[in-house]
């Protein structure tokens, strides 16, 4: 196990305005009891609504805050203690904050670290040459960080977080901000870290299609527990989100007709286009099922939305 | 392959942070200027105060110009090196300090690096240079012992200043809109520094003299070195316990530190 939390908890005391010049203090728990273990090699997607404590996690597990309560280990290091030890093993991209240096070229930024790290030059190079094929980094190498595009810049974190080669890789919104092609740079680059299979990834998240994308396994917080730990699929399973098949008729759907293991949701276009939710049959007997019924002109299979799925979750 | 130093990996950082200073070159020269500026008005100041008499606290003009030169060179030294850490509380807003614990360093080092200021080591060398002149001035005895506190003292007295400095910045650990309140001891400590420690009134001096140990910095070391009494009556061998002092001050600082380090909140997201 790589990462392991045990009633992991952080509460921040916040002083709140009573009145003119009386304040009460208040005790606030951004993360609440989280249990949370990780195995090398997987891929974890850390998910939740905004102050539902992600960010804060994160820090508590790579050394920057220091808990107030629970057990935590990552590396098997307890992270605020040996933060320096830790800091060498893992790598951080926190997408509103910058490893790089400001000023310098993005070249420059990557040899410091090495020192910084202590990567032996060849390994810096080989790492440093892939992250360069992957993320195309050439055309922007030698220009000063302050002077790169958002998507640039954060092809430069991601390289600058692989460098010493970590063995667990945190991603705080990696995507934030990015347009879609820059997205979908980040989002191959970090497929394939994933399939080499040996950097552990922990990523949090707004955009539920980096999840989809990337993640087998999700955790979903909110107000600083955790109120799912499983698959996507299982998530599906847990609310009853269903994939669902939209046919296009050449004649009306007639009235009242029924097929099993499928519900009809809605009938539109004067009838000729339906929609069916899968329920307990597969979408080969449906469609079967369909072909036989009426004549089928389009039809399209579409997986469930796990954005409805969230939204259901955080409304509970 | 050989590891490379600490040292070297902070000297790296370092250099990083005075070629990116460095890219802004009329920013930079500017600032040079007005630098240069303010020592120019610092040595007026030690003019002014000879031509007026020289005499304060019942100390002659040379006694007098050696504790304005130590205090100088010692507060100069400090702020070469650790006179930004205060902008600790600028990193901790904007979440820089964050990145700072990320990597494999002591984030104080780091912090020193990042907030070291190149401009001011034309004040450091004008404030050595004065020292070594006010020494050169004053009436000493010199012995072994004499000339190795002289050139220690004023190390000392900027470890003194460094440890304010840290001290002060931690309070924004605790309170991001601390503002300037640190100043008023590290910058109020140069000015008291400054001038003969006797000359203050009640418990003000007594407090600041030796409670926060600032006639530690140049009061105290002047008389060792002069081998004169204290008019206050404090005795002799502790005119020699600057380096003590600073020692203790320096771990002080350093509890402070790492308590503060622990009880960071950080920001945002």
């Amino acid at each position: 196990m790589i990462i392991s939390a045990r009633g992991l908890r952080k509460d921040f005391t916040v002083n709140r305005k009573v009145g003119r010049f009386r304040r009460e203090r208040h005790v606030v728990s951004a993360v609440d009891g989280v249990d949370l273990s990780v195995e090398r090699g997987e891929m974890l997607g850390y998910i939740g609504p905004n102050g539902a404590g992600k960010s804060t996690t994160l820090k508590m597990l790579t050394g920057v805050l220091t808990p107030s309560g629970g057990e935590v280990t990552v590396c098997g290091l307890a992270p605020v203690a040996k933060r320096t030890t830790l800091a060498r093993r893992i790598g951080v991209v926190f997408g509103q904050r910058s490893q790089l240096w400001w000023d310098l070229p993005l070249a420059e930024s990557f040899s410091l670290l090495r020192h910084i790290y202590r990567v032996p030059d060849s390994d810096h190079a080989a790492r440093l040459k892939m992250c360069s094929q992957l993320l195309a980094l050439d055309e922007f190498i030698e220009t000063p960080v302050r002077q790169l595009s958002l998507g640039q810049r954060m092809r430069g974190e991601l390289t600058a977080a692989l460098l010493h080669g970590p063995e667990v890789l945190f991603l705080d919104e990696p995507t934030i901000g990015l347009d879609v092609l820059s997205k979908q740079a980040v989002r191959d680059f970090l497929a394939g870290v994933a399939t080499r299979g040996d950097t552990t990834v922990v990523l949090t998240t707004h955009d539920l299609a980096d999840i989809e994308k990337l993640c087998r396994r999700l955790v979903v917080i909110d107000h600083g527990r955790v109120v799912h730990d499983g698959t996507v699929d299982e998530l599906h399973a847990r609310y009853r989100s269903r994939r669902v098949i939209v046919a296009d008729l050449d004649t009306p759907w007639p009235d009242g007709l029924t097929l099993p293991g499928a519900d009809v949701t809605s009938v539109t276009a004067d009838g000729h286009r339906v929609t069916l939710a899968l329920d307990g049959a597969t979408a080969g007997e449906v469609v079967a099922a369909l072909a036989g019924a009426v004549p089928l002109r389009d039809l399209s299979v579409q997986e469930p939305e796990i954005e409805d799925v969230i939204a259901k979750l955080y409304r509970s | 392959m050989a590891e490379p130093g600490r040292l070297t990996i902070y000297t790296r950082v370092l250099r990083a942070q005075i070629r990116s200073q460095a890219q802004y070159r009329l920013s930079f020269a500017f600032e040079l200027f007005a630098s240069m500026l303010t020592n120019a008005l610092d040595i007026a100041t030690v003019f002014v105060l000879f031509s007026v008499g020289g005499g304060l606290g019942g100390f002659g003009a040379r006694e007098v110009l050696l504790m304005a030169a130590l205090s100088a060179a010692s507060f100069a030294t400090a702020d070469l090196t650790m006179g930004n850490v205060d902008n600790l509380r600028v990193y901790i807003r904007r979440g820089v300090f964050d990145s700072l614990l990320l990597r494999p360093l002591s984030a104080l080092g780091q912090l020193m690096a990042v907030t070291f200021a190149l401009r001011r080591v034309g004040r450091a060398v004008l404030g050595l240079t004065l020292y070594t002149v006010a020494l050169c001035v004053a009436d000493i005895d010199w012995d072994i012992p004499r000339l190795l506190f002289a050139i220690v003292v004023p190390f000392t007295g900027a470890a003194f200043f460094c440890s304010l400095f840290v001290a002060g910045a931690t309070v924004a650990f605790w309170w991001i809109e601390s503002g300037e309140v640190a100043n008023a001891f590290t910058y109020g400590g140069r000015d008291f520094t400054s001038y003969p420690s006797n000359m203050y009134g009640g418990w003000f001096r007594d407090l600041f003299t030796l409670g926060l140990g600032f006639g530690f910095v140049a009061y105290f070391p002047a008389l060792a070195l002069t081998g004169q009494p204290d008019p206050l009556g404090v005795p002799g061998w502790l005119h020699w316990c600057s380096p003590l002092v600073t020692l203790a001050a320096m771990c002080l600082a350093a509890v402070f530190w790492r308590f503060g380090v622990r009880h960071y909140r950080s920001t945002g997201s």
